[in-house]
């Protein structure tokens, strides 16, 4: 699923300091289950907002509303009869909310709440862990199911780098050193001989790098 | 390895069967030309090239390229480095082509280290392509006359291809392996990270020898003398991937106060001693860092002068 972050609230406040009545809009997507910006946390963001405004003595009214997905326009619609009645949104989704939001309602402001991290999963309960970078091209099966694309802080397609210590990797001792879990698995299963080749450089186009993306499903596309 | 590939002194040097001696040199921070060839001036006749770092610890220095034609210029055959974090595919083809037409015959292919421990850890990091990708990109460069998308090339650059191996990392049982997958990418010379542990790189030379690597590629060891209890300490805790061994760091401590840099100096030339004999290593780099004008004075002492003039 996609992983974010909620905004320092400082942040949140400085965009919505001229505003006197906004919406904060809820995903029940991914943001929901990384509870981040599902009904609960669009419930306590309001609270937290309207406490800190009324305490600068200029009181904010913030309703709320989550809906299903906001990266699908048929939801984002479901907003269309009230969102005239505030002077912003707030999106609580990931980076395609306040998007799919704007595009819908081209009059308004819209606000991103939230930072958008990373595409990965829940390694235990309140933690979330990066697994991949959408590079388009996927090719786990060759590291064992571990991609290095998205886990190893230089991308190294072809074994870990010197900084390599003790599993952890040379950018922080709290990133575990991908590399050296493939190297470890591969050792142990008598796999190795995967690792003893030249792996070519990637060809990053399909990447973000060859411009933004579209996927069309040519069978049902209208 | 019948004909040269480059034509460099390095590569001579290491062909004739000469134990080599190559030095380290980092640009200056900024454009203090003259700083810069006072450095070189030490290492002038002392060593058979000099490695000319590129934003060594991710740190905005003048570029290694125009480091190393001025290098050139003073009379010092300059190995120049190129990492992976700050160039893609492009631009790296372009500066090897570069450096060639300025007359640098030696290159050392590095992955570098990541941009947060630097002066600029906002940055974005590149790495298009690493370290592996590098070497065989400059030798498919050299040696089919091709770029990475298999266009010709018009007079393709014959670089002397160096590589990184640092023992002492982890998975400590890969290195080796590393080690072979960088020669068999295409690298000519294999300069180590900074030795400390006699005991594992004995081991790992063992395993390389074994391999048959030394017969495929010119090892060369790394040495850097430590100035300082505290330069130990440091590069024990702080660095990634260094070993230095409690016994070095006591050994150091033991020395007589003001004392403490001659004897990581002596413990350097009891390591250059030993490799000198030990089977599979072709020479030795040394790392004299901020510490270019010693390094005459550790040559002598190595029995490293004068260096051969082929
Ligand atoms: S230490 Fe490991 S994860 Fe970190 S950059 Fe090096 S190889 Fe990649």
């Amino acid at each position: 699923m996609i992983i974010a972050d909620r905004k320092p609230i400082n942040e949140i406040l400085y965009m919505i300091k001229d505003c006197k009545k906004i919406l904060i809009v809820g995903c029940k997507g991914c943001v929901t289950v990384c509870n981040v910006g599902g009904a609960k946390e669009v419930g306590i963001l309001a609270s937290i907002l309207k406490i800190a405004r009324k305490k600068e003595g200029s009181p904010i009214e913030i309703d709320e509303k989550t809906i299903e997905r906001q990266c699908d326009n048929e939801y984002v619609e479901t907003i269309k009869d009230i969102v005239n009645n505030y002077d912003a949104i707030l999106s609580m989704a990931c980076g395609v909310g306040p998007q799919f939001l704007s595009e819908m309602y081209p009059e308004k402001r819209i606000y991103p709440a939230l930072n958008t991290t990373s595409i990965g999963g829940a390694l235990r309960h309140g933690v979330w862990s990066e697994r991949c970078a959408g590079c388009g091209n996927c090719v786990v099966h060759y590291f064992d199911g571990m991609c290095p694309i998205a886990r190893c802080s230089k991308s190294l397609l072809n074994g870990p780098c010197g900084g390599s210590s003790n599993g952890k990797c040379e950018v922080s001792k709290d990133i575990d050193c991908i590399w050296d879990k493939i190297v470890r698995k591969k050792m142990q299963e008598g796999r190795l001989d995967d690792l003893l080749v030249v792996r070519e450089a990637k060809d990053w186009s399909t990447a973000r790098d060859g411009g933004p993306r579209t996927s069309i499903r040519e069978d049902i596309a209208e | 390895m019948n004909e040269l590939k480059s034509g460099s002194n390095l590569e001579k040097v290491l062909k004739a069967g000469h134990f080599a001696f190559t030095g380290e040199c980092g640009p200056p921070k900024g454009a203090n030309v003259e700083h810069l060839k006072e450095k070189i001036a030490h290492l002038k006749g002392v060593v058979d090239s000099v490695n000319i770092t590129d934003n060594q610890t991710a740190v905005v220095r003048m570029s290694s390229w125009a480091a190393s034609t001025i290098m050139l210029q003073e009379g010092v055959e300059p190995n120049f480095q190129m990492v992976c974090r700050d160039r893609n595919r492009l631009a790296m083809m372009s500066d090897i082509l570069g450096v060639y037409s300025m007359g640098i015959r030696n290159m050392l292919c590095l992955s570098g280290d990541h941009q947060s421990f630097g002066n600029h850890p906002q940055s974005k990091n590149v790495y298009d392509i690493d370290s592996i990708q590098l070497i065989a990109l400059v030798k498919k460069m050299r040696d089919e006359g091709k770029f990475m998308n298999d266009e010709e090339i018009d007079t393709p650059p014959k670089m002397f291809i160096g590589a990184a191996a640092n023992p002492f990392a982890d998975p400590a049982e890969y290195r080796v392996y590393r080690m072979a997958n960088k020669i068999r990418a295409g690298a000519d010379f294999i300069q180590t990270q900074c030795i400390y542990n006699m005991e594992k790189f004995r081991l790992f030379m063992k395993k390389a020898v074994d391999m048959g690597l030394h017969e495929k590629c010119y090892i060369l060891a790394g040495v850097t003398p430590m100035k300082s209890v505290g330069m130990a300490r440091y590069m024990a805790s702080s660095v990634p991937g260094m070993d230095v061994p409690e016994s070095l760091i006591k050994r150091l401590q033991g020395a007589e106060k003001g004392k403490v840099a001659e004897e990581g100096i002596k413990f350097a030339l009891e390591q250059i001693e030993e490799f000198r004999e030990m089977e599979g290593v072709a020479g030795v780099h040394l790392m004299a860092i901020e510490w270019e004008h010693r390094v005459p004075e550790i040559a002598e002492r190595a029995k490293m002068l004068p260096r051969p003039k082929i």
